[in-house]
């Protein structure tokens, strides 16, 4: 049951997408964001959309799995979607009481949506192409120069390295507390939810001290295998910028001048 | 060579010493073995070894650094590697190939040399085909193996192994003792194996039996487990072959004492026993 969660969204491959430096993707896929909220109108979102696509086909992840990161949050369109559409106002389409869907509403709701869509999925490609520990990599890289400033860059990206490594760890052993709880009588199933919350507690507390006594022996162990923070040292991976990453950048930065202009022409934007 | 002199330890003044002005030498190359029921100081005894835990009293050299100079730490843990008893607490990366690089980059060593001494390491235990595995996909045998690639990737000269197949299933357990004793013959590392199990002793070159602070016995295998009646009354188990044949002793059988063996036992059962195709005759 809960032992099979998959850790991150990493789908292997070879695609020009795959083969970006992270620190690349990471940039990219920021610059991504910052343009959605840029862009402004119907036509702008529509030719983001068709950079979006032509973005996914080029790392050859199914489509599925695509649609599969925007599932969770359909709650969330459909929320401000509803909130969009009625709350806005303007030139009316329909009006019942103080119920009213104005032209200005729908316009909003539509680029709306797009915008939450477009942004899940830009962020769910950089995951899915990206695998955790690389992406650890490429924001510790990214953070390099702010450890000039005191920041702890190496510090993040080892908590990182050491969460991903134990989280299917301890879901193991959360599992084996389950069923050890289980055994003496602990129900896990049944119950409101303050009952069900209650029946937490003799899995939480083993759980805590266990992981306590996990922390305690891997500093030891790293202690022993020299650890001694950043300072002085060197990667087996290296992180390396090839021509590709600039290919990369170039066609992006084309693109995406394009969907900020369109975005913003004046008369495209029929409303407001 | 690493060299005990006078060690004492107490974990807390005031409290009782669990090291006792313990006096040892164990010479490059060797593989050594340390018994002792719990609590009877042998992990602690390890932990002095790379400067995890400091002396209270006496000193500790490893080839002549010693292990309280705190300038020499990074020295020290370069030399004395150390391997522990859960493989699930000593992995530090998510694959297996980072996890082994772990000590290498510690140590400031150029990514070209890091990628040679993870292949070597990882060959060397047999692991190379893991690679690129995630360390909670693979078995708690392999699991240990990596952690000992992880160490040897620092290439010391010395590894402690703190009862490491102590949460091992029996196969786990072969593989983990076939991996030190190869390491030992092949690699020319000293090896000091603190464990439980009487037939993994029963393999090194020497055994130290620990007692209450106090080294006890030390001497080859062979002439350690011969002493069946001490090691009895330390609350130890001989190996099961050196059982049988005590046994079979004291009813009277004469019976060569060193054998360790199963093969050994076999031989010396089969002489008592005469010969042995009479007895097929006798199951058919």
């Amino acid at each position: 049951m809960i032992s099979d969660i998959t850790l991150g969204q990493y789908i292997p491959g070879n695609s020009v997408i795959h083969r970006l430096d992270p620190r690349t993707k990471i940039i990219l896929t920021i610059s991504l964001v910052v343009i959605l909220f840029i862009v402004n109108n119907i036509v702008g979102y529509l030719l983001t959309g068709v950079f979006i696509a032509l973005l996914i086909s080029s790392s050859k992840i199914p489509i599925k799995f695509i649609l599969k990161s925007i599932k969770p949050i359909y709650i969330f369109i459909i929320f401000t979607a509803v909130l969009n559409l009625f709350m806005t106002s303007g030139t009316y389409v329909f009006k019942y009481g103080w119920l009213h869907i104005t032209y200005e509403g729908i316009y909003a709701t539509i680029i709306m949506a797009l915008r939450l869509i477009y942004l899940v999925a830009g962020t769910s490609l950089m995951t899915y192409t990206t695998s955790p520990i690389v992406l650890t990599d490429g924001i510790e890289g990214l953070l390099k120069p702010l450890q000039k400033l005191k920041f702890p860059a190496h510090e993040l990206a080892m908590m990182m390295t050491i969460a991903l490594r134990f989280i299917p760890t301890i879901v193991e052993e959360t599992d084996k507390i389950m069923k050890a709880q289980s055994a003496r009588g602990a129900d896990f199933d049944t119950g409101g939810l303050i009952k069900k919350a209650k029946s937490m507690v003799p899995l939480l507390i083993p759980l805590f001290i266990s992981s306590f006594r996990r922390a305690d022996e891997l500093a030891l162990a790293m202690e022993c295998r020299g650890y001694h923070g950043g300072e002085g040292r060197t990667k087996l991976r290296q992180l390396k910028i090839t021509p590709l990453d600039v290919k990369a950048f170039l066609v992006f930065g084309i693109c995406s001048a394009i969907c900020i202009i369109v975005g913003n022409l004046d008369f495209i934007k029929f409303f407001r | 060579m690493i060299e005990i002199k006078n060690l004492s330890f107490t974990y807390e003044e005031n409290s009782q010493p669990v090291l006792k002005s313990v006096n040892l030498n164990v010479q490059e190359g060797q593989f050594v073995a340390v018994l002792g029921h719990n609590g009877s100081g042998k992990s602690t005894l390890a932990k002095q070894l790379n400067g995890i835990l400091l002396p209270s009293g006496g000193k500790v050299y490893v080839d002549g650094i010693d292990t309280s100079d705190e300038k020499l730490l990074a020295a020290l843990r370069k030399t004395v590697g150390m391997v522990f008893q859960n493989p699930d607490n000593q992995i530090v990366a998510s694959v297996v190939e980072e996890d082994v690089a772990f000590g290498p980059e510690n140590m400031g060593i150029a990514p070209d040399e890091i990628r040679r001494r993870v292949d070597f390491s990882l060959k060397t235990l047999n692991m190379y085909h893991k690679k690129d595995m995630a360390p909670h996909n693979l078995s708690g045998g392999q699991k240990q193996r990596i952690a000992i690639a992880g160490i040897i990737a620092m290439s010391p000269k010395y590894i402690i192994f703190d009862e490491p197949t102590a949460m091992l299933d029996p196969s786990g357990r072969k593989e983990v003792i076939e991996a030190i004793k190869t390491l030992n013959k092949e690699q020319g590392i000293t090896c000091l194996l603190i464990t439980h199990y009487m037939d993994e002793a029963a393999q090194a070159d020497r055994v130290i039996v620990i007692d209450d602070g106090k080294i006890l016995i030390d001497d080859t295998p062979q002439l350690v487990f011969a002493n069946v009646a001490l090691l009895k009354e330390l609350g130890l188990d001989v190996p099961q072959v050196t059982d049988l044949m005590y046994r079979l002793r004291q009813s009277g059988h004469a019976l060569e004492y060193n054998k360790l063996t199963v093969e050994d036992c076999a031989n010396e059962l089969s002489k008592l026993l005469g010969d042995p195709e009479k007895y097929k005759k006798i199951g058919e």
